[in-house]
């Protein structure tokens, strides 16, 4: 079976500034990683390929540098990568790029699941999975944490709700989304280390996948940032002082003139 | 077709086992100031089987409810959500779809959006009106909740957004409220579910769910292993709360994750909110920041957990939890 893992490129901290000057977000010096969340999807395509042959493909939409990411994943064990790159792709919400990644699959033709993280770090919208099975006309299952049985053109899994998990059957083709929960990824391999610098990434752009420029990057994008902000964090807080009784003494007596005890 | 052609503001009144959950009246008491700051409608879409009270979508601020019923929409198979949903708005159109950022929601609307197609943000956690424009400003959390986002869906109709649970505080129902029940036929071309429910297995070991427990007791790193859990059991079940964690110590497997608060766990507002060797990390304070009141105890007094607790005691929790337990218990 043919397995397509999509990744993003993130930076690799949540620690971000805006820069009061621009009222952008402050990108030098950050070094960026496969998104965390999506690295658990690319552990589960090569422990399938593992359990039921076939191969994974990781594609990425993003700056040429995102490339750095597919090589990763290729070191993690993905067997190729493709990289979605084109000027007119920049600045996708996730409409456009569910449409931009839809448009790759199309062109991939057969594979019989479509792995994404469940979120990304940076934009945390987790969107881009059941868009994209929407465009794909697939079925779609949210926060998997087990892929209990490939057969026969189907899948059970379990997914995480609130309170448990719910089992679930599928047929494929679906799209699903992953949880952490799912595996614990491994580091990558000597083998595949060297396989990552030695592979040719493809680059496909707007012409390769015959996208429609007027769906694709910001002027396919229904939503718009129109502000961005660092929110206020004040201590107002009331700190006891005195021994540990003294301190329990004093929260307690607070705890009940508000009527919390 | 223009955009004057869409009016009105829906809620996505989410059930499961035919109760409608909370977040369903909390996003209609937003709803409501959204539409009257519109000179609008307010209108509930209930997709289900025999849900119980579905006139306290009025009494909570609908002036009308769309209401499906069928047997085939009791479990939320989300195919069936996708396309009712969908095709109810393309009748109806309204200018602002709003649902809770549940699992459910999260992995369903975004469906309905792709389709339509029109914009989506997710897991807001404000939301309010230009009301020149008649545009939603929908304010979400980026980057674990480091950066806050403010954004728009200018042109495409409607505009949807998902909302985090607890962000908004529901009406005090008024029954006098009068509004309309339509009951809508469900949709027969549509009835076909890929995805099939085959088994539900909860995880909540506790007697109290922590999404509706008064008074909230958690832990984190700072407690050490995973048996410490066991005083915070012993304080929880002194005050009748109920037991959460942060996600390192979910991780680390002290706790299950049912029980994990924070941006990738459960969002809670208690009365009452007490973290015991938890820091801080921003990532958790999104999850409980809207508590009415927050008791930090910690050993390190620059841990930001203090920046947003009501009241804090900097010292050694393996002192404090236990006598705080006593003192309760003697009360």
């Amino acid at each position: 079976m043919k397995i397509v893992v999509c990744l993003k490129q993130v930076p690799g901290t949540t620690q971000v500034k805006i820069d009061p000057e621009t009222n952008t977000l402050i990108r030098q010096g950050i070094e960026n990683i496969i998104n965390p969340f999506d690295t658990y999807a690319v552990e589960e395509g090569v422990r399938l390929r593992e359990r039921f042959g076939g191969g994974v493909t990781v594609i990425s939409m993003g700056p040429p540098q995102a490339e750095a990411a597919l090589r990763e994943a290729i070191s993690l064990g993905a067997d190729e990568g493709i990289l979605l790159s084109d000027p007119a792709f920049a600045g996708a919400d996730t409409w456009a790029t569910s449409y931009t990644l839809s448009a790759a699959l199309r062109k991939l033709g057969q594979y019989g699941l479509v792995i994404c993280g469940r979120q990304t770090l940076d934009g945390d919208t987790g969107q881009v999975g059941p868009q994209l099975a929407e465009m794909m006309a697939l079925p779609f299952i949210a926060y998997v944490s087990r892929i209990e049985e490939i057969a026969d053109g189907g899948m059970r899994v379990r997914r995480m709700v609130e309170d448990g998990y719910e089992v679930m059957e599928s047929p494929l083709p679906a799209v699903i989304t992953v949880v952490k929960e799912i595996n614990t990824p491994r580091l990558p391999s000597l083998r595949g280390i060297a396989r990552s610098k030695s592979v040719t990434i493809p680059v496909w752009g707007a012409k390769e996948i015959n996208v429609e420029p007027d769906k694709v990057g910001l002027s396919g994008s229904f939503t718009r940032v129109i502000r961005i902000f660092s929110p206020q964090r004040v201590c107002q807080g009331e700190i006891f002082q005195g021994d540990v009784e003294n301190q329990v003494d004093c929260l307690l007596g607070r705890l009940k003139a508000d009527g919390l005890v | 077709m223009s955009n004057e052609n869409y009016c009105g503001v829906w809620v996505f009144a989410e059930q499961r086992n035919g109760k409608i959950r909370g977040v369903a009246y909390e996003l209609l008491a937003r709803g409501r100031e959204l539409a009257d700051a519109l000179q609008t409608e307010l209108s509930a879409v209930c997709l289900g089987h025999e849900i119980d009270d579905v006139s306290s979508l009025i009494a909570h601020g609908a002036d009308r409810v769309y209401r499906v019923d069928s047997p085939a929409l009791a479990n939320n198979q989300e195919d069936l959500l996708t396309r009712q949903l969908i095709g109810l708005i393309q009748q109806h159109r309204p200018e602002i779809v709003l649902a809770g950022a549940t699992a459910l929601g999260r992995a369903f609307i975004p469906r309905v959006a792709a389709a339509l197609p029109t914009g989506l943000s997710a897991d807001c956690t404000d939301l309010d009106i230009d009301a020149d424009k008649r545009l939603l400003l929908q304010t979400k959390p980026t980057f674990g909740g480091n950066i806050m986002a403010v954004i728009t869906c200018p042109e495409a109709r409607p505009q949807m957004a998902t909302v985090r649970p607890h962000v908004f505080s529901r009406r005090e129902p008024d029954g006098s409220r009068k509004g309309e029940i339509i009951r809508v036929d469900f949709d027969r071309e549509r009835t076909t579910s890929r995805t099939k429910l085959i088994d539900f297995v909860e995880e909540i070991a506790e007697a109290v769910r922590i999404e509706e427990a008064d008074v909230v007791v958690a832990g984190g790193r700072g407690l050490g292993k995973a048996e410490n859990f066991e005083m915070l059991r012993e304080l929880a079940s002194a005050m009748g709360a109920a037991v959460g964690a942060t996600r390192a110590v979910v991780d680390e497997g002290w706790i299950a994750y049912s029980h994990q608060i924070g941006q990738t766990g459960k969002t809670v507002c208690p009365r009452l909110y007490i973290a015991v060797g938890i820091s801080g990390a921003l990532q958790h304070v999104v999850g409980m920041q809207t508590s009415e009141c927050i008791v930090a105890i910690n050993d390190d007094p620059h841990a930001p957990i203090f920046e947003v607790a009501t009241y804090g005691i900097v010292g050694d929790l393996f002192q404090v939890v236990p006598m705080l337990t006593e003192k309760l218990r003697k009360r």
